[in-house]
């Protein structure tokens, strides 16, 4: 921005949210030309903070007043590329906009600003004994506007859902800077078109988030959880399809494969069965008397369909265990190799099996190391792609790899992406999934809602 | 200054180990400094960025990042929470050091590494001039001291609450001490530090009191040289060098079972940087290694090498004692139960406060190049210390004690900072 004309922007950038607010030096711009997801940066030209609602409504207009392109960005933990700017764009960052305004005890709802850290918000929430359950990977970063702009899944989405099932109304600015409404405080509403939801997994094609009403639960009362170890993959997911299909929706499913296993047990030492094929970490939680007799059936569908060895959490220090393996799935893959890619293809879950058994043929024909782990309950699978991305040739074994996978995903009659969204890196497949004729009905409503095309350009564009 | 084909080899180092970090931004969640700003550059996923967009030439405002990599407390919590283990002190340390080697020393720092710090009876003559010295520090000497070397920041800036150089230190209480081992079996080397040599030589002389009652031989030699903690964040590599050298000759050939500290710094680059960040030209990497493999932290040497675990102690019922984890104990050694035993083994009626293992702020030079963060940083531990209701916080490093007797003493709650052997000290008269 060196143009006279970009020094005026500047300033009235600076006008709006103070000249603290507003960054333009090169290694500022730089810092926010990326997010979690394995792609090249692309440099802004100017990056703004907003402390105020009607601070974000006058920025939002003054891009559109000039055709600039803008990326609305929270923690920048983003898996797919949904927060990396458009080349020379705006960056409005949320982290000014960090209040929570209400939480209604009565009502059962809160309304926060989008820049609040998930995890506070959960915590917040739980201080006044009710609960919020999506529970992203990223929770302890992620925002909650983030959250709502790519539909955040986590461990809980079996039996609660994702953040789409708690977002009960928003207040969101149009381009021309217009506060739009949509939703209410009430569970029941019909008022106008379903705005709000439209809003969710739009990643910020749409619209700026400014308030967002989420819905909040009471807490369960009790909770126990277990180990299954399988020597077959087939038999453990087997077991996934048998539980659900013995009308149990545990609060949470997940499982790991063999070489997971191994990488895990090497990382903490936890005394992991590393010759296991699979393992399934289960937790069950509801009414006391409903989790005991839920336990005691999923123990005993695990041991029919195979299960060598269960192991049930008795104390707080046996569920951490438990858990803590799962939590260290990542984090020990990522340390194998410098490059980690997390995929999140999803599929029924009743083609968990399948997808498994597609995962391993993928690995051996591309002679790629593949960790798989994830949500098994939910049919959403994390094959984590180990790699150096500074080995071309290799690199490109990796991108034939992530293709086939879709391919297979999509066969089974399953989603490009389970929670990850679909930002930059998927965008080119999104056409597999959704066909043409859906791309363009897209394309003629994000034209009428944002005519000059400014909100986050490119992302999620077939 | 380093050569350019050393110069290269670090960088290429340094590329091998940028490529590590996934981007995954979970160190927002944990580092107090980007909680207070909430700027990408603070945080280590901005740095890392600018570090790599820096080697991928992207980036050509090279004073800017070194700036920027400046605006870090090294408290480490980052690494000890990085999902991928990246090892981010070695390359923050090292992209010091190739900034350092490519802007050259600043002037100011060149006089205070070189010409002091590298020559501890200059260092200790000086500081040794007392109060008269300290009208010099406050006024001339103000950025000198600054950017450069904050373990002797205290007396600097106007408006801080500073520990004054004490007026006798320690090593003119006791010069030296060679002793063999009593009844414990044990024999240590003592390495003090410069902060508690020139600031807290009671927590020295209750070091060596400890010691004689618990029957302990002392092996303290005089002449020992600054860790070289101060010099090494400021990327001279030569000084530190030089400092790990001296030091060495000092101790390679004594007998002892231990190299005991009571500074969490002192500890952390005795035990992990020197053995593996010497680059000079001397064949004392065995030494070093042998070294750093019998340097203790002295709470973790009184719990677990003298086996004081407090049981049976019955807890006093006044004067309630919260405990501050000094970055470099919990995340570079891992250390946290051995203080808190040995406030209970003093008899103190212990509880815990809230986010006792998040920085206080200090950061060494930090302190001084950046106070108003250095201050807002401090301010939330002090908030916390206060909220605990205890009378007094200890800890394990006196730069730590420095800080917090800076932001609570602008409390006037009375609240004393005191170190955790001074306490244990207190309880065998």
């Amino acid at each position: 921005m060196s143009s006279p004309q970009a020094s005026a922007l500047v300033g009235e950038f600076s006008a709006i949210v103070g000249s603290d607010n507003v960054m333009t030096s090169e290694i500022d711009r730089y810092a926010y030309s990326y997010d979690a997801a394995v792609l090249e940066p692309v440099m802004p030209g100017i990056v703004v903070r907003p402390t105020t609602s009607e601070a974000l409504g006058r920025v939002t207009r003054l891009c559109n007043d000039n055709g600039l392109p803008l990326t609305v960005r929270g923690a920048g933990t983003n898996l797919s590329g949904g927060t990396i700017p458009h080349p020379g764009g705006v960056v409005i960052l949320t982290n000014g906009l960090t209040r929570i305004l209400e939480i209604n005890e009565e009502d059962l709802y809160a309304i926060v600003e989008p820049g609040v850290v998930t995890a506070v918000f959960a915590q917040e929430v739980a201080r006044r004994g009710l609960f919020y359950p999506p529970d992203p990977g990223s929770q302890t970063v992620s925002t909650l506007g983030g959250n709502v702009a790519e539909n955040a899944g986590g461990l809980r989405g079996l039996k609660y859902g994702v953040t789409k099932d708690y977002v009960m109304g928003m207040e969101f600015w149009d381009v021309q800077g217009n506060l739009i409404r949509s939703g209410s405080r009430t569970v029941k509403s019909v008022t106008g078109y379903n705005l709000h939801g439209l809003m969710v997994a739009s990643e910020g094609t749409l619209g700026v988030f400014d308030k967002i009403i989420l819905k909040l639960i009471p807490p369960p009362q009790a909770a126990r959880s277990m180990m299954a170890i399988f020597d077959s993959i087939a038999a453990a997911s087997e077991t996934v399809a048998a539980i659900i299909a013995a009308k149990i929706v545990p609060a949470t499913l997940e499982m790991m494969d063999n070489f997971t296993i191994r990488t895990v047990d090497n990382f903490r030492k936890a005394g992991l069965p590393t010759d296991a094929a699979a393992l399934l970490l289960i937790e069950v939680d509801g009414h006391p008397g409903q989790v005991a007799d839920e336990a005691a059936r999923v123990e005993e569908i695990c041991r029919r369909q195979g299960a060598r060895e269960i192991k049930v959490a008795h104390d707080a220090g046996e569920r951490n265990t438990i858990w803590q393996a799962r939590r260290d799935a990542l984090p020990a893959l990522a340390k194998l190799k410098p490059t980690c890619v997390l995929e999140d293809a999803t599929v029924p879950r009743s083609k968990i099996p399948a997808m498994i058994a597609a995962l391993g043929e993928i690995s051996r024909k591309f002679d790629l190391t593949i960790g798989t782990f994830g949500h098994a309950g939910d049919g959403n699978l994390h094959p984590t792609i180990l790699t150096d991305k500074r080995d071309k040739a290799e690199w490109q074994r990796v991108e034939h790899a992530i293709e086939e996978i879709f391919d297979r995903a999509l066969a089974l009659g399953g989603t490009l992406s389970g929670e990850h969204g679909i930002g930059l890196a998927k965008r080119n497949f999104l056409v597999k999934e959704i066909g043409q004729a859906t791309i363009d009905y897209t394309a003629r409503m994000k034209k009428a809602l944002d005519p000059k095309n400014i909100l986050n350009p490119k992302k999620m564009e077939g | 200054m380093a050569d350019l084909q050393q110069l290269a080899l670090m960088f290429k180092n340094l590329d091998d180990q940028l490529v590590n970090c996934m981007r995954c931004g979970m160190c927002q969640a944990v580092c107090p400094l980007f909680r207070e700003t909430g700027r990408e550059t603070d945080v280590t996923r901005g740095k890392l960025a600018l570090l790599e967009g820096l080697a991928a030439e992207i980036l050509q405002d090279s004073q800017g990042i070194d700036t920027a990599l400046n605006r870090c407390l090294l408290c480490g919590t980052c690494q000890a929470n990085c999902p991928s283990g990246v090892q981010i002190i070695d390359i923050f340390l090292a992209a010091r050091a190739i900034l350092t080697g490519y802007f050259g020393l600043s002037p100011v720092k060149k006089a205070i590494f070189r010409g002091m710090l590298a020559n501890p009876r200059l260092f200790n003559a000086l500081t040794s001039m007392g109060s008269k010295f300290q009208g010099i520090f406050t006024k001339k000497v103000d950025d000198l001291l600054g950017s450069s070397c904050a373990r002797f920041n205290a007396p600097v800036v106007a408006d801080r609450h500073f520990n004054a150089l004490a007026t006798r230190p320690f090593r003119k209480i006791v010069p030296r001490l060679d002793t063999p081992a009593g009844a414990s079996g044990l024999r240590v080397a003592f390495f003090p530090g410069c902060v508690v040599d020139k600031m807290f030589p009671q927590i020295g002389e209750a070091a060596v009191k400890i010691f004689r009652n618990k029957e302990v031989g002392v092996f303290l030699p005089a002449g020992q040289a600054c860790c070289g903690i101060p010099v090494l964040t400021s990327g001279d590599r030569q000084t530190f060098n030089t400092l790990i050298e001296m030091n060495v000759e000092l101790f390679r050939n004594a007998a002892f079972d231990y190299l005991v500290t009571p500074c969490a710094s002192c500890t952390a680059t005795i035990k992990e940087l020197w053995p593996h960040l010497y680059s000079g030209s001397r064949d004392i990497a065995g030494d070093i290694a042998r070294l750093g493999e019998r340097t203790r932290d002295i709470t973790e040497f009184m719990v677990d090498s003298l086996g004081l675990d407090g049981l049976g102690v019955t807890p006093a019922k006044e004067d309630v004692i919260t405990y501050h984890d000094p970055c470099h104990l919990k995340n570079s050694l891992g250390i946290t139960r051995q203080p808190r035993t040995l406030i209970r083994a003093a008899g103190g009626n212990f509880v815990e406060m809230n986010e006792a293992g998040t920085c206080c702020g200090c950061g060494g030079s930090f302190n001084v190049a950046h106070y108003e963060l250095s201050k807002k940083i401090g301010n939330r531990k002090a908030d916390n210390i206060v909220a605990s209701g205890a009378e007094t916080v200890a800890t394990s490093c006196p730069a730590c004690m420095m800080q917090m007797t800076d932001m609570l003493s602008r409390r006037d709650k009375g609240i004393r900072v005191r170190h955790v052997v001074e306490l244990y000290a207190d309880s065998i008269d």
